[in-house]
């Protein structure tokens, strides 16, 4: 199988792994928001390649004659539709840790919950 | 039929998603709880009457624009999505009768607008899942009512609110995308986002390991929304610290309908294609739901926090409705969603009360509440009633539930056995950590109780509604019943 | 009216007696007592007002509602519920005028709750006695559980609270994870719960798992108190002396040995379960526990957990007259609930008169007490030969009938039980009469008293005038419990 012919799928899956490393491992709350972006950006790349037709261009349609090779449009809408939900998810995560910033004078997971502790 | 009636499912939504706006820019907040109120109390009245229009005709559709199905959307009413309809605008429409002198101890008043609005917007988020036929505009609905619902649970006055809130959308936006990733993987492999549609295609396809993954994906991602163990723990900090009333509505709400989602998919889509669907499901909900049931009422026996209680209480419960599921048997499934409208009833019911407790008493704690039930009869009995409908005493709605499901696993084989030992031991374990908190609501002394007093008529008749409908449904189980047990049979694709 | 609207109104008048008491507390005790009293004669009136129509042969049937298609709550009329609720609302009057006496004369704190209370659980009691489906008895005795569990709590400090715990944490954890599973077993083989005559379970459930069956119905009825499910009864002593007597002779206890013996019959079938040894374990285990809790009481020193204990045994009568599978042994074990009652609710009310007299609760204090409170022993002795079985006490006639049915099947394990508990009955009952009539009073700080209250005596007198009585006219009663010997054979 030709895996480099495929590369497309290895940017996603890598993107995609790094993105939820960073949620997992990092304690900064910025750096756990930045790799939830990319996670997110990770499955937007996923539908535009599925779209892709090679050689297609986009589907306008200058006159009513003659076929056109165009790429899928469909998951290019539904992907502008998931980055505004993905946008307004980071807006509101980075409004939640200023929040935290001020409560709590710190935006590390572990002297958060030291403090609450106390 | 007339011609509001067949824009209903639309209407649905509609209601509350274009009250939102108006909600924030009524600047006197009064109002706009008021106009909330009626949004919420009018989706109420369109989900009844969608719901006796399913009794009646079994199912409804409706076409987006009249654009034909599957390139328009498709919104469609069955029996299920009645069902949870009714939950979650009824849940809705009490929270926020309560909300009317419960939260503005809890959130400023100049702000409390915009909160309205966020509310609305969970509101129609969580309908538009309910009655959308289409994979992506479930994805879009799921996040608009996750993202207005990390607003609400934020409006809490704990700065401790903040970061349970962090985590509740740090692990409810990769639920999303795991979501959204099978979705994609299906579109791949079928060109369509038409749930019916996909069913339809779903059997053209030659190659089916794709599938299998977009199940891996969809279901461990909804999970992760349904709060199903070991995936829920963000729920139980989100639950403790959000406003009283948020804590109602989404106590009632949101894991459901992530349930729903998950159910749906499992169901219709996956069952009759993949080989062995029902015993892979069942491998991975069973064990997973023993644990959830055992593990949540363990942690709420230990707990002194009330609300924190009655959320990992919450967990435990979730897990009697996978594990119904988990059974793939008409029974099972009928248990289960009867389990998630009973469970519904009662939580919201007991959080209403705490609701109540919360005007009179600083902290929810368990010492704190030490004989206030001499000052607080009616809050403290609507406690008790809705506990006693919780652990799933007879004449209660939690019994009715609790019957569907003992009935169902017993058919289930010689595992049967253990799976009524575990609802057994958990339905004990229920007994115990309700009876703390009665015992010492009646039989301590502490000062702060002295100076409690009753809480408001605006909160209490919304807490005796709900109390009240949890020994209806318990005498007259037959509307919830009767919508499961069809719903049950339709996802397993058989005639009733 | 009809004898079905009769049975409503069973339900009905204790519930409605409880929210008059709850209003006419609010103006004061007087008005809150004449609402208990008057609520019990209507109940009572009631409920007897039934007996004819029975004993004529009706089976009046009354159904309230149905959950879920083959789970109802309905009520049926048979000799032994018509027994038990006769029972449960005679002595609710008797209770009453005696709670009375013991509240006031102890300054009781929140008596209206008391008298609430106390009115939910005879309804509940009421619904027990009636039900006509396994569904509806479980419903009722939970019901029961719950509505017991404020009056044992009543004093409210540490100590009542914690043995109320054990009280409802026996009960609940048995009936919950026992009984109900019992019952959806039922309802799934025989596809019913039906209370039949001859039994629901023949052909459906046979050999060991009928054994297993019967063992998760007699020991998830926790009320029965067989052991080793009886810890809840001397914790329950905690609860002021009427509300003992409200679980030892009026509805409690007799709930459980109650539902017992009419699963026995109604739900096994006699024949049925004498046909399969794997049910035999039933006989030695309520032999077990007669003798064991008798030599218990032999060695208590408080009066209230002796006749704790002396209840365990008695109540194990009852089970095991059930178990011994024939017809007069059956009759032997209703009678009994009946005889027992009325000795035992004698017994309790002498403790407590004794207790608001002289505030005296060892046995050790006793001594020559007779003197000072001459009715009040009176009663009390005619108790205790009632429980040991001495003519012309009632608690003879029953254990005739017992020992018939024994002696019918040549039953000897049943023989040698009821024999020897006898002598140990006899062994921890004689010396305390002897000593109260005859011993010498201790004279270190007792204090100067007479008898208890007027109502407690009149109560105390007239119980231990039924328990007298019943073994002179019992005839009434036994040809109501024929016409179960004819539901039997």
């Amino acid at each position: 199988m030709n895996f480099l012919g495929i590369y497309y799928y290895w940017v996603f899956a890598i993107l995609l792994m790094v993105g939820f490393y960073a949620v997992i491992a990092k304690l900064n709350l910025i750096k756990k928001l930045i790799g939830l972006s990319l996670f997110q950006a990770a499955v937007f790349l996923l539908y535009i390649t599925v779209g892709k037709v090679e050689g297609g261009t986009a589907p306008i349609f200058a006159s009513a004659a003659g076929e056109r090779l165009f790429s899928n449009p469909l998951p290019q809408v539904l992907i502008l539709t998931a980055i505004v939900v993905g946008i307004s998810t980071t807006a509101l995560g980075l409004g939640i840790i200023v929040r935290i910033k001020e409560e709590y004078g710190t935006i590390e997971e572990q002297e958060i919950q030291e403090i609450d502790r106390q | 039929m007339t011609a509001l009636q067949a824009h209903l499912p639309a209407l649905q939504v509609v209601v509350p998603m274009l009250s939102a706006p108006l909600a924030m820019l009524l600047r006197e907040h009064r109002l706009s709880w008021a106009l909330a109120t009626a949004a919420s109390l009018c989706a109420f009245a369109i989900a009844i009457s969608l719901t006796l229009s399913v009794i009646d005709t079994g199912g409804m559709r409706y076409l987006m624009g009249s654009w034909p199905a599957p390139f328009g959307i498709e919104l469609g009413v069955d029996a299920m999505s009645a069902l949870l309809l009714l939950i979650v605008t009824g849940a809705s429409s009490l929270a926020l009768i309560a909300g009317a002198s419960s939260l503005d101890r809890e959130i400023e008043v100049e702000r409390q607008p915009l909160f309205y609005a966020a509310w609305l917007l969970a509101l129609a988020g969580l309908c538009g899942i309910l009655v959308t036929a289409d994979a992506f505009n479930i994805f879009v609905f799921m996040e608009i009512s996750a993202l207005a619902s990390y607003v609400l649970v934020a409006g809490g006055p704990d700065r401790r609110a903040l970061p349970a809130v962090f985590k509740y959308l740090v692990m409810g936006t990769i639920g999303a995308t795991f979501y959204l990733i099978g979705v994609g993987l299906i579109y791949l492999m079928t060109g369509t986002l038409n749930l019916d549609d996909i069913v339809y295609r779903i059997g053209e396809v030659a190659e089916v390991k794709p599938i299998l993954i977009a199940a891996g994906f969809i279901s461990v991602g909804l999970a992760l929304k349904a709060a199903i163990f070991p995936l829920h723990v963000w729920l139980p900090n989100a639950y403790t610290f959000a406003p009283h009333v948020v804590t109602v509505f989404l106590a009632a709400c949101s894991t459901k309908v992530a349930l729903y989602v998950l159910l749906r998919f499992n169901f219709v889509v996956f069952k009759p294609y993949l080989e062995d669907h029902d015993l892979k499901f069942a491998i991975f909900l069973l064990p997973l739901s023993l644990l959830a049931i055992l593990v949540g009422s363990a942690v709420a026996m230990f707990e002194s926090n009330l609300k924190r209680m009655l959320a990992w209480s919450s967990v435990a419960q979730i897990g009697y409705i996978t594990l119904g599921a988990s059974l793939v048997s008409v029974a099972g499934l009928t248990a289960s969603l009867l389990h998630i409208f009973n469970h519904a009833l009662a939580k919201s019911a007991l959080f209403l009360a705490l609701a109540c407790l919360a005007i009179s008493v600083s902290k929810l704690r368990i010492e704190n509440i030490g004989g206030i039930a001499k000052r607080m009869p009616w809050t403290m009995a609507a406690f008790l009633l809705a506990g006693l409908s919780l652990i799933g005493v007879p004449g209660t709605a939690g019994f009715v539930s609790k019957w569907y499901l003992i009935t169902a696993t017993f058919d289930s084989g010689p595992l049967g056995i253990l799976l009524v030992a575990v609802i057994v031991v958990s339905s004990l374990m229920a007994v115990v950590y309700i009876w703390r908190v009665v015992e010492c609501a009646y039989f301590r002394e502490t000062d702060e109780a002295q100076s409690a007093r009753e809480a408001p008529l605006m909160l209490l008749l919304p807490t005796w509604a709900a109390v009240l409908l949890n020994f209806y449904f318990g005498l007259f189980p037959g509307v919830p019943l009767e919508l499961s047990s069809s719903a049950a049979t339709l996802l397993l694709g058989q005639t009733p | 009216m009809s004898a079905s609207d009769s049975i409503w109104l069973a339900l009905l008048l204790p519930l409605l007696g409880a929210v008059g008491i709850l209003l006419a507390g609010r103006i004061g005790p007087n008005l809150r007592e004449s609402v208990t009293l008057v609520t019990a004669g209507a109940l009572a009136w009631n409920v007897w007002g039934l007996i004819p129509a029975l004993m004529a042969g009706e089976r009046p049937e009354f159904t309230l509602l149905q959950v879920v298609p083959g789970i109802e709550i309905a009520f049926k009329i048979e000799p032994l519920g018509m027994l038990f609720a006769a029972l449960a609302s005679g002595l609710w009057i008797v209770n009453s005028i005696y709670s009375i006496g013991y509240m006031r004369g102890n300054n009781e704190k929140n008596q209206t709750r008391f008298y609430i209370f106390f009115a939910l659980s005879l309804a509940a009691t009421m619904g027990i006695a009636f039900a006509s489906n396994l569904f509806t008895l479980f419903l009722f005795y939970e019901a029961l559980t719950l509505s017991t569990y404020p009056l044992v709590a009543h004093k409210g400090d540490r100590d009542t609270v914690n043995s109320a715990r054990v009280y409802l944490g026996i009960l609940l954890t048995t009936s919950i994870g026992l009984l109900l599973p019992a019952i959806i077993w039922t309802y799934l083989a025989a596809g019913g719960g039906e209370f039949t005559a001859g039994g629901i379970l023949e052909g459906k459930v046979e050999g060991p798992a009928l054994g297993l069956l019967l063992g998760m119905f007699v020991f998830g009825i926790g009320k029965a108190a067989v052991m080793p499910v009886h810890r809840w009864l001397p914790a329950a002593m905690v609860a002021p002396t009427p509300v003992s007597a409200l679980l030892h002779a009026v509805a409690v206890v007799k709930a459980g040995v109650f539902s017992v013996t009419k699963i026995i019959i109604y739900i096994f079938g006699v024949e049925h379960l004498f046909s399969t040894p794997s049910s035999a374990w039933l006989l030695y285990a309520a032999a077990f526990t007669i003798v064991v809790a008798s030599l218990v009481a032999l060695r208590q020193q408080n009066l209230k957990r002796l006749l704790a204990y002396s209840t365990v045994a008695q109540l194990s009568y009852v089970v095991l007259a059930a178990a011994v599978l024939k017809p007069l042994a059956e009759i032997g074990a209703s009678i009994h609930i009946v005889a027992h009652a009325f000795g035992k609710i004698t017994l309790f009310f002498a403790a407590g008169a004794i207790y608001v007299a002289s505030k005296k609760t060892e046995l050790s204090q006793l001594a020559g007490i007779g003197r000072r409170m001459p009715w009040t022993m009176t009663a009390f002795t005619i108790g205790a030969l009632s429980m040991i079985g001495v003519p012309p006490t009632g608690g003879f006639v029953s254990k005739w009938y017992i020992l018939a049915g024994a002696f019918e099947s040549d039953n000897y394990v049943a023989i040698f039980t009821i024999i020897a508990s006898t002598v140990l009955n006899a062994a921890y009952f004689l010396p305390i009469i002897f000593a109260a009539w005859f011993g010498k009073e201790a004279m270190d700080g007792g204090k100067e008293h007479g008898e208890a209250p007027w109502p407690a005596v009149l109560a105390l007198t007239f119980t231990a005038a039924l328990t007298i009585l019943f073994f002179l006219f019992n005839g009434p009663v036994i040809e109501l419990e024929r016409q179960l010997l004819g539901a039997v054979s």
